[in-house]
């Protein structure tokens, strides 16, 4: 699904520039479950960035779903963004002026889908997000846990061929964060591939497979035996 | 423009941030509420200026006789100069190209009797020219005519309140009035827009009057009307020739500045309008620069909000905004904040000039008004401003990288 090599990116820090990433290779098949992890500063989520074409690479190449991501203009990167790509971000990242319901199909409206489908689809993934109830919330009346599901049924509404959730469960309590990754794990099992970035060991070993990157290079890359979450 | 999803984006984005929307459109209302407030009084004042001289002929030459401060041609100085009935026939004979009337006028007071009451108001002694210069306007009966500077006879005109004063109710015309000790028949009532003073008149034939002064040839002021085809500079010129021919008649130094003095009313009026002019002009200035302010008001709130908006813009490309989506949807709701308080600034404006319509003449401002033309120009040239505001930091968010956007606190 996806196909990086030789990935570098550097960033310039006014006179000296920062070598983040040093040369990158790493796949990622369908169906993946596979964790990032690193302490900070060691490009984690640079390569989610890349990966997620919220940034560029300074070199290599990377190939989604057979398609080379380079060189893209904003506006392909746009659309490729909406139709390859859904974002689970740390800070949820939720509009605060629209509900759990005009979030969760915001990504449908940037494909044209017509207003009354959108909100059909938006609806059934906040089903699936078990926040159906919840619709009509605006997210300040939504607690962390939920709010990181409304994000996560958000990034699925476009359905994505790559979920990127980018240290999901920063921000939320050890009784939250198990039920977000819970969810995630029931997401990936109906076939979703999902890169996660943490630097939580807890939350890597509720993954398939742990990538561990330091200092911008791939150090381990190992599958594992998933710790398996009873579905809340 | 007309995508009916765009549309709902925007007004969800207006209703939940309402504050924000009342900031922006109210600077836009306010800069032209007062644009056109102040414009439409500065039309006001101008209105005031040419009305006031709209009301009186202002084709018009007052000669004033006074002393001399200079000694000339044998006589001393201090010597009073007075006009008399062959400078009236002089005037005519050499000017008679350019002058059309000339009022010769005796002002004087006397006591003005009716049934047992006396009254007090000013009389003058005039030709009928006086009626045209002084833009007299007859309610009823005549006017003193040519036959009654002929014939000498003892008739008057009187002003609208002379009329309600002594006659009250009565109808003047045919009545008699004594002023001094001759009696003199009443033939018509005048009314004058110049206001009341202007109606506390009594005018009779400037010949009556001499005759009664023992046959005197003498007369006060001399007021003449011009061809109005002679413009400014034209006036000016043919005021001061006659003014050199009536000193050199009467052995004046042509230098002496009050033995015969002279007022202009063309003059005062092409002045009193260059003055309104520039007042117009000051309040225009200012006008526009109110505009100015509310372009930058806008600018600035625009600057703000999408700042403000950076980082749910960044989330939008997260999702798939396109950076035209952006701008569209920023620069949407900029124009349709803009229009809609840019109008109801101009309708508010233009309602509030029609309101203090009549309240404001005692500040000698008329008619307050602003044509529908130049308040749409100012108003459009806001939005336009408006939208231009708004497409510069609109552009920029949609260039800003939505990784950076996300991180912005």
């Amino acid at each position: 699904m996806i196909e990086i090599n030789k990935l570098h990116k550097s960033y310039n820090m006014g006179s000296s520039s920062l070598h983040v990433l040093k040369g990158i290779d790493f796949n990622v098949e369908d169906g993946e479950l596979v964790a990032i992890m690193g302490s900070s500063g060691s490009g984690k989520s640079t390569l989610l960035n890349i990966l997620g074409m919220l940034d560029n690479a300074d070199d290599g190449t990377y190939d989604l779903d057979k398609i080379r991501i380079e060189n893209l203009d904003e506006k392909t990167a746009a659309e490729y963004r909406n139709k390859f790509l859904g974002f689970v971000f740390q800070s949820f990242n939720l509009i605060t002026y629209k509900n759990a319901l005009e979030n969760v199909a915001l990504p449908l409206y940037y494909q044209g889908i017509p207003r009354k489908e959108r909100q059909k689809t938006a609806l059934s993934f906040l089903e699936k997000v078990g926040l159906k109830d919840w619709a009509t919330h605006l997210p300040s009346e939504l607690s962390g846990g939920q709010k990181q599901r409304v994000a996560i049924a958000r990034a699925l509404a476009s359905n994505p061929k790559v979920l990127l959730a980018d240290e999901p469960t920063g921000a939320l309590d050890s009784t939250t964060s198990i039920e977000v990754m819970a969810l995630i794990q029931k997401i990936n099992n109906e076939g979703k591939t999902i890169l996660v970035v943490t630097h939580e060991h807890d939350i890597a070993k509720m993954c398939k497979r742990i990538v561990h990157l330091k200092d911008g290079v791939i150090v381990e890359d190992k599958k594992i035996k998933q710790n398996i979450l009873k579905n809340v | 423009m007309f995508n009916i999803e765009r549309w709902k984006e925007i007004f969800q984005s207006i209703k939940k941030n309402k504050l924000r929307t009342v900031l922006s459109g109210t600077t836009v209302s306010l800069g032209i509420l007062i644009f056109i407030v102040l414009f439409g009084l500065g039309e006001g004042l101008k209105n005031s200026y040419s009305d006031l001289f709209l009301r009186q002929a202002n084709n018009v030459v007052f000669l004033y006789p006074g002393k001399t401060t200079k000694p000339f041609g044998g006589f001393k100085t201090n010597r009073r100069i007075e006009f008399d009935n062959s400078d009236i026939s002089d005037i005519k004979n050499n000017f008679s190209d350019r002058v059309e009337l000339i009022n010769p006028t005796i002002r004087y007071g006397d006591v003005i009797k009716y049934k047992l009451e006396s009254y007090d108001f000013s009389i003058q002694a005039v030709s009928p020219s006086n009626q045209y210069i002084e833009g007299n306007v007859l309610m009823k009966g005549r006017y003193i005519n040519q036959k009654d500077i002929d014939t000498k006879s003892k008739v008057v005109v009187i002003g609208r309140l002379v009329a309600r004063d002594i006659f009250k109710t009565e109808d003047p015309i045919g009545k008699f009035i004594n002023i001094g000790s001759r009696t003199y028949k009443v033939v018509g009532v005048f009314q004058d827009l110049d206001g009341d003073n202007q109606e506390s008149y009594l005018y009779l034939p400037y010949t009556t009057r001499q005759q009664i002064l023992m046959g005197s040839d003498k007369v006060g002021n001399i007021a003449i009307t011009f061809n109005d085809k002679l413009g400014g500079s034209g006036a000016i010129k043919l005021e001061n020739e006659i003014k050199t021919f009536l000193k050199k008649k009467k052995s004046i130094d042509p230098t002496d500045p009050s033995a015969i003095r002279t007022r202009n009313v063309a003059d005062e009026l092409d002045r009193s309008m260059q003055f309104a002019g520039a007042l117009q002009v000051i309040v225009a200035f200012v006008g526009i620069g109110t505009l100015i302010a509310g372009i930058i008001g806008i600018s600035n709130i625009m600057v703000f909000i999408v700042k403000e908006r950076t980082k749910e813009l960044g989330v939008r490309k997260a999702l798939g905004a396109k950076p035209s989506e952006i701008i569209k949807m920023i620069l949407t709701e900029s124009i349709f904040i803009t229009s809609l308080s840019g109008f109801v600034g101009m309708f508010v404006g233009i309602i509030f000039l029609n309101t203090i319509d009549k309240g404001l003449q005692e500040y000698f401002i008329t008619r307050p008004e602003v044509g529908l033309g130049t308040a749409l120009f100012a108003t459009l040239v806001l939005i336009i401003f408006g939208v231009i505001a708004g497409y510069i930091p609109a552009k920029r968010a949609a260039e800003i990288k939505p990784i950076v956007a996300l991180n912005d606190e």
